[in-house]
């Protein structure tokens, strides 16, 4: 772990009890999703971390406790670091408090959020579908449960097949 | 159309006369401005001064379908666009073509996945399918001139609606 980011963690552990994942460099700190705004508040007012850089979701099916890790990543102009936090949230009625509060940038991620996986952020000011079209009445596209989508690879043994079932359009 | 049904037998008449009207089509056919994605940036390169498309009669892109002929769909289209496409379509005036720039608007290229429309011939009817991704301006511009050979050998009687 950076030495930046020892004494931060520290805080991080003390106040909210959390529990701490590391790779290469990098630092993960679980959050519950009660304690989010709190950490993301002491984080920005207290150790200047101004730039909510990325905020993104993954998703751990057929796992349903948690099935979600929502992402906060954070950046550091100041101390020229960055840090992540993961809010597990389960996989029935996925809710997490909003950050627009504390980030303005979080409206857009969590309209995104809420189209990709369906996690809902309350409170939020704006909670319209942001990429997918108005009628789309299937399910989240970035769970794991969605199908991929995809047609089949065209060669030679079964273009006439695909020719023949392909919906081409008429005048 | 209706040179056809009152000249009757006069063939070479109208022989002559579809040369003559297929000619004004292909010397003055301004596209619709349909840039998507990347395939714009070079549909923009093709009519700029370097590969310059006006030399071919597309002196200028008409944003409007209304006043304009060909429709070049130049990059990937989504399933959220697909409706819009097909609208502009409809709201062009006969006669019309349409040219399906790069590899994304021929069968959606690298993309195959739940929200592009696997090529935009599933939305539109295609006459010239361009490869590349994105096509060279030269390219794009021997795909233009291919459309206008398919338009020099077309009758009166392709744009007539059969009842």
């Amino acid at each position: 772990m950076d030495t930046k980011l020892e004494p931060i963690v520290q805080a991080l552990q003390d106040k909210f009890s959390t529990s701490l994942e590391e790779f290469r460099n990098e630092v993960h700190v679980f959050v519950n999703p009660a304690d989010i705004i709190a950490a993301l508040i002491l984080l920005r007012d207290g150790y200047q971390f101004e730039l909510l850089s990325a905020m993104t979701a993954t998703d751990h099916w057929p796992q349903e406790t948690p099935r979600f890790h929502v992402i906060y990543q954070l950046s550091s102009l100041a101390r020229n670091t960055t840090i992540q936090l993961r809010v597990p949230v389960d996989g029935a009625d996925p809710r997490i408090p909003t950050a627009t509060g504390v980030y303005e940038v979080a409206n857009w991620r969590e309209r995104e959020l809420k189209d990709m996986f369906g996690i809902t952020p309350e409170g939020h000011p704006d909670p319209r579908i942001l990429l997918l079209p108005e009628d789309w009445d299937e399910k989240h596209p970035l769970r794991k449960d969605f199908p991929l989508g995809y047609e089949e690879v065209q060669f030679t043994f079964n273009f006439e097949d695909i020719d023949l079932r392909k919906p081409y359009a008429k005048e | 159309m209706g040179v056809e049904q009152k000249l009757g037998n006069m063939g070479i008449v109208t022989t002559k006369l579809e040369d003559l009207v297929n000619w004004s089509r292909t010397n003055a056919m301004w596209p619709m401005l349909f840039g998507l994605a990347c395939c714009a940036i070079e549909m923009m390169a093709a009519q700029a001064s370097q590969y310059d498309m006006s030399r071919f009669g597309m002196e200028l892109m008409r944003a409007s379908p209304r006043q304009s002929d060909l429709m070049i769909v130049a990059g990937r289209v989504s399933r959220k666009m697909a409706p819009v496409l097909r609208r502009l379509y409809d709201q062009m005036p006969e006669p019309k073509w349409v040219i399906a720039m790069g590899d994304c608007a021929s069968c959606t290229g690298v993309f195959n996945n739940y929200s592009l429309v696997q090529g935009v011939d599933e939305v539109v009817p295609v006459d010239v399918y361009v490869a590349g991704c994105p096509p060279r301006p030269e390219a794009l511009i021997h795909g233009v001139v291919t459309l206008y050979e398919k338009v020099k050998g077309e009758k009166f009687l392709d744009r007539v609606e059969q009842k």
